[in-house]
């Protein structure tokens, strides 16, 4: 398999490892840089999954439309790991079997997303399932050493997990026990192995091409890589294997463990994925004010963001973060109250569909970003806002 | 026990970047540089670590062209006691991507011994998030990343990371990335950047390592993002209502 020292040389096959670009392999002229490359016909990709509540999360679909993306003659095996009877759930969702389908419906939004689910699980050629108590905590030690073998057995070109903070802790760590650079945030693919990454705070658009040995190894920016609804054309169940752990050693499950977890319960979407956001800034000077943004979320079904400052001033717990160093969020709508609009923040919501902006200052950097934008005092757009926004039926 | 400090001098914080008119990188020929924040971060956690007796040496590290020496210089001036620059001149069209760094600190932290390395989360400039993670393998250490709180280090002791999931215990050499809630860094003062200069920088090159830096990656262009067009400033909330209903019909 891989080989440790490597040998990089230009007659090497850059797609595969074999010593020689192999006959099965079609050849294009690149009009960008007037080479040749060489490329392998045969794409074959992991997307290493996370789940919740016996359901492969969103951001997860979104590496699958990724997978698409790469090559629609794409092979791709979808990686669970954990423990339990949510393991075992969510691995039958990856399947896309039937008996998910008929317990879940209610109502038409759900049924859609479902339906979104199923054709995007249908990608998968298989489900490979991790089970053990070691993985039932995101720890990157002994996922790592997962991915590793996973990948020495699957021998795949490409590897894809989405940028949360799972996919960032695990990916690089396993890239470097196979000897080979991973590629962060990739927001859009234009050939197998060429990729557009967002580079300083997004403010600027960097295509690179990923010239090493395989796998390509990248995590994803879900929200470029949102799942198109349309209905199934067939539903097909994809086998699930289990993946032969022999390799876990004491040592390396030894390295960390798991102590606790303290997480923010809240009814409302999560902001990843949520439609609408609405933002505070410093500019809502306290804590209690917040208060009136939950309730504005509240009516427009809506998740709740913060910028830097207003997490700094304790007003908000930080996993509410927008920005380069937060949460990259790209909804449909994001309405931003008191948010000046640092070039850090721009970078976390600068791919919205729409972004309102009330702010007291005219000057305000987020103006020049917002499609709609309101010169006042929040407090009093907000209460506005509240009175004449129907509640959510 | 020492701690061993990577920092990294990029384009400052503050500076709005520009596309350089051939589109091959970010314009950096004139504009200021400084200290990446998650590296400042970095070194001043690593200097309460030493207030604190938990640590007896801090020293900082850097890979980059003759300039980066200044960035050291800063890490000087913060309170390290003496530094390694590790030169390399990048290529602008294969920069010097997260593998090769990971590589070069190895081979130090090889050299030097430490008893944790602590490293900025990701740099400002190619947002990567990588080079944390990719030498915790390297070194075959446990990894804490994001940390947002470090007791003192001592076995058994618990790492906060900030995201949605907390603590992982550590078991030996931990090796933490740090986010921007972990401390605020101190201010270099005077009389300490005029005592930097005299403290002690190594130079040394990959080579002297024995460490191939190789470029995995290829920069085929740079573009500027896709420009918003200009929007409306509205003079009521009404109107701004019937906008999101009518207009954009997200309401």
């Amino acid at each position: 398999m891989m080989n440790p020292t490597n040998s990089r040389t230009n007659d090497k096959c850059h797609c595969c490892l074999f010593g020689e670009p192999s006959p099965s392999h079609r050849t294009w002229r690149n009009p960008l840089l007037n080479i040749t490359i060489v490329a392998k016909t045969k794409v074959s990709t992991l997307v290493v999954a996370e789940h919740e509540g016996g359901l492969v999360k969103p951001s997860s679909l979104s590496a699958l439309v990724a997978a698409e993306a790469i090559a629609k003659e794409n092979k791709v095996s979808l990686l669970l790991g954990g423990s339990g009877p949510a393991l075992h759930k969510a691995a039958e969702h990856a399947a896309a079997s039937h008996p998910l389908v008929n317990e879940f419906r209610e109502g038409e939004e759900k049924l859609a997303r479902q339906e979104t689910d199923l054709h995007l699980l249908s990608l998968a050629l298989q489900v490979l399932v991790a089970d053990s108590d070691v993985f039932a905590h995101p720890l990157a030690e002994p996922w790592a050493e997962l991915l590793r073998s996973v990948q020495q057995k699957g021998g795949y070109s490409h590897v894809i997990a989405s940028s949360t903070s799972f996919g960032k802790n695990l990916l690089p760590r396993a890239a470097a026990l196979l000897d080979v650079s991973p590629v962060t945030d990739v927001t859009a693919i234009s050939e197998p192995r060429v990729f557009v990454r967002p580079i300083y705070a997004g403010n600027a658009l960097c295509t690179v091409r990923y010239t090493g040995e395989s796998p390509c190894m990248m995590s994803i920016r879900s929200t470029s890589f949102s799942p198109a609804t349309e209905s199934m054309s067939e539903t097909k169940v994809a086998p699930i294997t289990q993946v032969d752990l022999s390799f876990l050693s004491e040592a390396s499950s030894r390295k960390s463990s798991w102590v606790n977890l303290t997480s923010q319960d809240t009814e409302r979407p999560d902001l990843a994925n949520a439609r609408v956001v609405v933002t505070g800034g410093r500019g809502l000077k306290s804590a209690e004010n917040f208060k009136l943004l939950e309730q504005l979320a509240e009516k427009l079904g809506a998740a709740v963001g913060a910028t830097r400052a207003a997490v700094d001033a304790g007003y908000v717990p930080n996993e509410l973060q927008v920005g380069q160093t937060g949460k990259i969020v790209a909804p449909e709508l994001y309405i931003a109250f008191g948010v000046s609009g640092a070039i850090q923040h721009l970078a976390g919501m600068r791919d919205s569909k729409y972004i309102v902006a009330v702010n007291k200052d005219a000057d305000a950097p987020i103006f020049q970003v917002a499609d709609y934008g309101i010169v006042g005092d929040l407090f009093q757009v907000l209460e506005e806002l509240l009175e004449k926004i129907p509640d959510k039926k | 026990m020492k701690i061993l400090v990577a920092v990294k001098r990029v384009v400052d914080y503050a500076v709005k970047v520009r596309v350089r008119p051939d589109r091959t990188a970010v314009d950096t020929g004139s504009v200021k540089m400084s200290m990446n924040p998650f590296c400042e971060i970095a070194v001043e956690e690593a200097l309460r670590l030493r207030e604190a007796g938990a640590a007896s040496e801090v020293v900082a590290a850097t890979v980059g062209p003759a300039q980066a020496a200044d960035t050291l210089r800063t890490a000087l001036a913060m309170g390290a006691a003496r530094a390694v620059h590790v030169l390399h001149d990048p290529d602008p069209a294969r920069p010097l991507l997260p593998l090769a760094v990971p590589q070069i600190l190895r081979a130090l932290a090889l050299q030097e011994s430490p008893g944790l390395l602590i490293l900025g989360k990701q740099a400002i400039d190619d947002d990567c998030n990588q080079t944390g993670q990719m030498l915790a393998a390297l070194l075959n250490w446990p990894q804490g990343t994001f940390a947002s709180k470090v007791p003192s280090m001592l076995p058994e002791e618990e790492i906060h990371s900030h995201i949605t999931w907390d603590a992982v215990q550590q078991h030996k050499e931990p090796f933490m990335p740090t986010d921007l809630r972990l401390n605020q860094p101190r201010y270099a003062t005077l009389p300490n950047i005029m005592k930097a200069k005299s403290k002690v920088i190594k130079k040394v090159t990959p080579a002297d390592l024995d460490v191939d830096v190789r470029s995995d990656m290829e920069v085929l262009r740079v573009d500027e993002p896709p420009k918003r067009k200009a929007g409306v400033i509205l003079s009521s909330v009404d109107e701004l209502l019937d906008k999101l209903k009518n207009e954009a019909r997200v309401l």
